[in-house]
Order: C-alpha cells, then structure tokens, then sequence
C-alpha cells in the first residue's frame, strides 16, 4: 500500500477527489476527524478521534451474548450481525461525536488480521463510505489499533516496547518511532487470552473465561506448582499450550485419585504462571534496548493480575507505564482511528482494491 | 434519475449505471471470487465513464441474495453504507429474479437456481410479466433438487420449464433425467445476473425504497451453528 501518485494520466475521479480534500484540509490547518471501523471479530465498531489522541466517540455494538450460547465466536453468525449493525453503528458514532460526514477527513478501517468474512463487511464499508465521499481511505492493522489506544490515554515517548495481548495474540513489539513495528516475540501456539478460555472451560467458567478466571485468582492462593515457559535462553517468544495442558493434567490427575483442587488456587497459580512469564520478558526487552516506554494492549490488558504485576514491576525498573481504560482495551474503533491518523499525516492511503487480510503481518503492512 | 446497481452474490460480478428509460452503462464479469478486491474499481470506473458523481445519484439497487454468504455481503454492506453516505434509498432484489429477467418472454416457468451444496439448490419460479418484469409463482427456497423437480413437473403441468443460473450445467444431467424434454436450457448469456435488470427493477420500487439500515442479506437459510443451537433448544438441551 503506497502513497496515491499524484496526477496519475490515468487517475479515477475518486482518486483526484481524495488528492484535492486531502491537499486542501492539510492548507486549512484545521483539525483532522477521522472516522474508525473495526469488524474483525465479533464486536461491530465505529468511532470518531480528533487528531489521533482525542475520542469524541466510540460506539460498539457487541455480539458477546450471541456467542456465550455456541460456546465461542462463531464467525459466520459474527459476519452476519456485521452487515446488519454496519451503517447504524457508524451514523450512531457520528451523532454521538456531533458530526456529519461532511466534517470527516478520512475513513481508517481495520483490514487484517481477523475473521475474513468478518473484516471483509467493514473494508466493503469503509471503501464505499469514501468513495461516496470523496475522502481518503486508510487501511489498519489490528495489533497497531491496539497499540495506539495507548495514545489516546497518554502520548508516546520513542523507543517504546509494547506488550499486546488478547484472545488472538500474544507479542512483545518493539517502536522507534510512529508506524513502526518490530516484533520482538510473539506467541508459538496459543494466544494468552485463548490458553485463559482453555483453563476456564476445564474450570466450568462460563465464556469469555478471561475475567473470570481473573476474579477467581484474587480469591486464592497461587500454591499449586505449575510451569514457567521461558523458551531458549534469549528468547522473547511465548508459549502457554504446555501450561494449559499442566492445569488440565492436575485437574485430570486429582480427580483420578479422588481429590479436589480448590479452583481458586488453581486459578491463582495460572495466572501467577501466565503474567510472570509476560512481564518478565516486558522488562528484559525494556533493559536490553533502552525503552522509554512501556505499553500494554490488548484485550487481556484489562487482566488486574497482569496490570498489578507489570505496573509494579515497571516502577521498580523506573521505565512509565500506560494501559489504557478497558474500554479501549477491548476491540473499538477509536483505536482504529487513533492509529489511521498516523497514515492520515503521512498521506498513506489505501486503494479501493483493499481487501480483508485474515493473516495481515504487522511488519509488512 | 440515475441509479447504480452492484450484483457480487455468486461468482459473476456485475454493475451497471442506469437512467429509468435507458442503461448507461453495465460491466459484467464471470470471473473468480474476487468481488472484495474489485467491486469498488468496477464502480468508480462505471461512475467515471458515465461522467457521474456520486452525490448524483438517487438511489442504489444490489442483489442481496440467496448466493454465497460472502458474495452477498460484500454487495449489500457496500450498497447499503454507499446510500447511507449519500442518504439516498437503496433496494435490494432477489438474487434470483435478477437472473429470471433474462428469460422476459419466455412462455413458461423461468426457474433460477443457484448451488446450494449437498445436492441442495437456492430456486424459485417465475413467469414473465408481459416484456417488463417476471413475477415469482411461490416463494425463493433451498431445497433437495430431487424434491424441486417433480414438483416442479406437477407445477407445470406440460409446459416448457427454462432453467437459469451459471450452476444449471452442475445438475443439467438429473434435471434432463427428470423432465425430459420438458426441461429446457439457455444461452450462456442468458445465465449472468446483469445489474442493468436490478437497476430497472429497483428504479421501479425507488418511491418504496428502504432506509439503507433496514437493508440485509436473504440468504434463506441460518448459519449452521444457528439451526444446530435451535435445533438442540426446541429439545430443550439448551437453555436460552
């Protein structure tokens, strides 16, 4: 995705047209409205941010209770709840920001990685909203949403590590400066989030298990011995299958020998497992590169065990620490927006042959 | 007046820009599944070639199924989010119709389909409407192909039956076992959807047109966890 080449022979009308509103609003010097959509998973979302840092509106309409009843998001039911809330999520965003489309600048759409049938119903959105328009189309990563929800709580100061995590992903990623992404270590089987909803179903927890299992940590203690996967010496990468196969092992274990393990305790030491192994890697990264910065994103940033943990451990190192508030930890379109504005000022856009990209990497977008 | 109208809900892509008395232009390809990359191009560069602005037009007409999930979605979800931006009606026609209009004329039953997968079809049946339209004689279904066409043989009760739709060659051998030379097959053109017939059918319904919100896919059947999960609660495994 270049930049638009500027009088092209060929040039469509739209591309003319974007050239021109893009042209004229960075002369005007007035400030930049851009409206974000995100639809990657099963939270239909669309937000409007001043400037990158400012949300004035961030409207998500959730599938959550759809999905608990088939035990996990199902991405054909997700699509098809996308197509139907698509335009009334977006105008309700508008209304709640007092804007029209008019004082729009650009649409910045989430286009991968995700469920494609799921991110193709907000790109097939955000390409016809601009093309009506006339106004600048941007395409967004995911992960750099969420590392950008950062920004919209306090302004970051480079070079920065980032630790993402949610139900998808699990990486440490590495900032010089805005828009750029060098993953340090990423997760080799399952994501955090998932190996939380693994451990919460063998625990009967209803899903999403995540903030249950959460809960339930505060209420025990971390005193069943399980493992710590810290991979080669060296390594930044993750991996949390061999301690969800351990939970189940002792679960599956005592039961065969007629005793009960306290679930609270159980839960306590997963997450005392989970979180060390996250943080521990956050704070090499920050010592063996010089962060200024730490971030964290993601959906599992809402984890108080995981906040607790990183926030004291940060102090500690005496490197600043943001999360953002939960709202803008889960998937939102203010993120969206908030990273699109970076692409807005460096005149990034995409074309109208945008496509949802399930496997989008973060490095090569 | 001048409407756009965008069919993505199979395999073909096709959109047209049309006046109510005249097509101004329509491209059609039969192409592979690749709507989501090209529809957009295609709509600008039928925009540009007509000399139309977006904000000139008054109104939108998209196929929005049955056909694959996917196909339908990318055409309604842009129809739907391209009206609303211009606050124009948007009308959505049946995938089936659209492809029933090829036949205007025909002295019999017009019967669209499209595969539906495990010897299933998405169908209906129309009658042509005298050289203007074609009204449906039941309604749009998925159904066992076995089970449609002797029905569709009592139905007919001798006359000819045309089928339409690029998948007609998948099932040409059982519906030729079935019907015989009732059974009766078209032209290759005559098996595209052509947006210039939505466009037509929707400037029509214009004064009725649907607020872009209320627009959504017909894809006739639920998702299969949907049917699973309601199949298990009406058993009353499953509580709500």
């Amino acid at each position: 995705m270049g930049d638009i080449v500027m009088n092209r022979t060929n040039s469509s009308r739209y591309e003319m047209r974007v050239q021109e509103a893009y042209q004229a609003h960075k002369e005007s010097g007035a400030p930049t409205y851009i409206l974000g959509i995100e639809t990657s998973c099963d939270e239909t979302s669309a937000s409007v941010v001043r400037d990158g840092r400012e949300v004035l509106s961030n409207v998500i309409a959730s599938q959550a209770d759809i999905h608990k009843r088939f035990g996990g998001v199902v991405p054909e039911v997700a699509s098809r709840r996308h197509v139907e809330n698509i335009t009334l999520t977006i105008e309700e965003a508008l209304a709640e920001a007092g804007k029209t489309l008019s004082d729009i600048q650009a649409i910045a759409v989430t286009y991968g990685p995700g469920l494609v049938g799921a991110l193709l119903v907000g790109v097939a959105a955000a390409k016809a909203v601009s093309l009506a328009r006339g106004i600048p189309l941007i395409g967004v990563h995911h992960i750099a949403g969420h590392i950008y929800a950062n920004r919209l709580v306090e302004e970051m100061d480079f070079p920065l590590i980032a630790l993402v995590v949610s139900g998808g992903h699990t990486e440490l990623v590495w900032m010089k400066g805005h828009g750029q992404f060098e993953i340090l270590g990423e997760t080799r089987d399952d994501a955090a989030g998932e190996a939380y909803d693994k451990v919460a179903r063998a625990l009967n927890l209803p899903y999403p298990g995540g903030p249950h299992i959460d809960r339930l940590a505060h209420e025990g203690e971390p005193n069943v011995p399980l493992p710590r996967s810290w991979l080669e010496p060296g390594s930044y990468d993750f991996s949390f299958s061999g301690l969800k196969s351990a939970v189940l092992n002792t679960l599956h274990n005592a039961a065969q020998r007629g005793e009960s393990i306290e679930p609270a305790n159980l839960a306590a030491s997963f997450q005392d497992s989970v979180t060390e192994v996250l943080v521990e890697k956050t704070l090499r990264a920050v010592r063996e590169y010089g962060a200024k910065q730490v971030l964290l994103a993601g959906g599992v940033a809402a984890n108080r065990g995981l906040r607790d943990r990183l926030q004291e451990r940060c102090k500690a190192e005496g490197v600043p620490l943001v999360i953002p508030p939960f709202s803008l930890c889960t998937d939102n379109a203010a993120m969206i927006a908030a990273a699109g504005y970076i692409k807005y000022e460096k005149g990034q856009f995409a074309k109208l042959d945008l496509n949802g990209v399930p496997g989008l990497s973060l490095t090569e977008q | 007046m001048r409407l756009l109208s965008i069919d993505t809900s199979n395999l073909v892509l096709s959109v047209a820009v049309v006046e109510e008395e005249r097509v101004l232009a329509e491209m059609t390809t039969n192409q592979q599944k690749n709507h989501s990359i090209r529809l957009m191009d295609c709509v600008s560069e039928l925009l540009d070639t007509t000399g139309t602005l977006p904000e000139q037009l008054s109104g939108l007409g998209v196929a929005n199924g049955p056909g694959s999930y996917t196909g339908v979605r990318i055409g309604v979800a842009s129809a739907k989010s391209m009206a609303w931006s211009l606050n124009i009606p948007v009308i959505g026609i049946s995938s089936l119709q659209v492809v029933a209009m090829n036949a205007l004329g025909f002295p019999g039953m017009i019967v669209p389909l499209f595969d539906a997968r495990r010897g299933q079809v998405y169908t209906g049946c129309y009658r042509t409407d005298g050289m203007e339209s074609v009204r449906a004689c039941e309604n749009e279904k998925i159904i066992l192909l076995e089970e449609w066409l002797p029905h569709l043989r009592d139905q007919a009760q001798g006359e000819a039956i045309l089928f339409l739709g690029e998948d007609v060659r998948i099932h040409k051998e059982a519906i030729v076992q079935a019907l015989g030379e009732q059974a009766k097959f078209a032209s290759p053109a005559a098996n595209h959807p052509r947006a210039a017939h939505i466009g037509y059918l929707a400037m029509k319904k214009l004064q009725d047109g649907t607020n872009a919100h209320e627009l959504v896919p017909e894809y006739l059947q639920l998702a299969e966890a949907e049917a699973k999960w309601l199949a298990q609660k009406q058993e009353g495994l499953v509580k709500e």
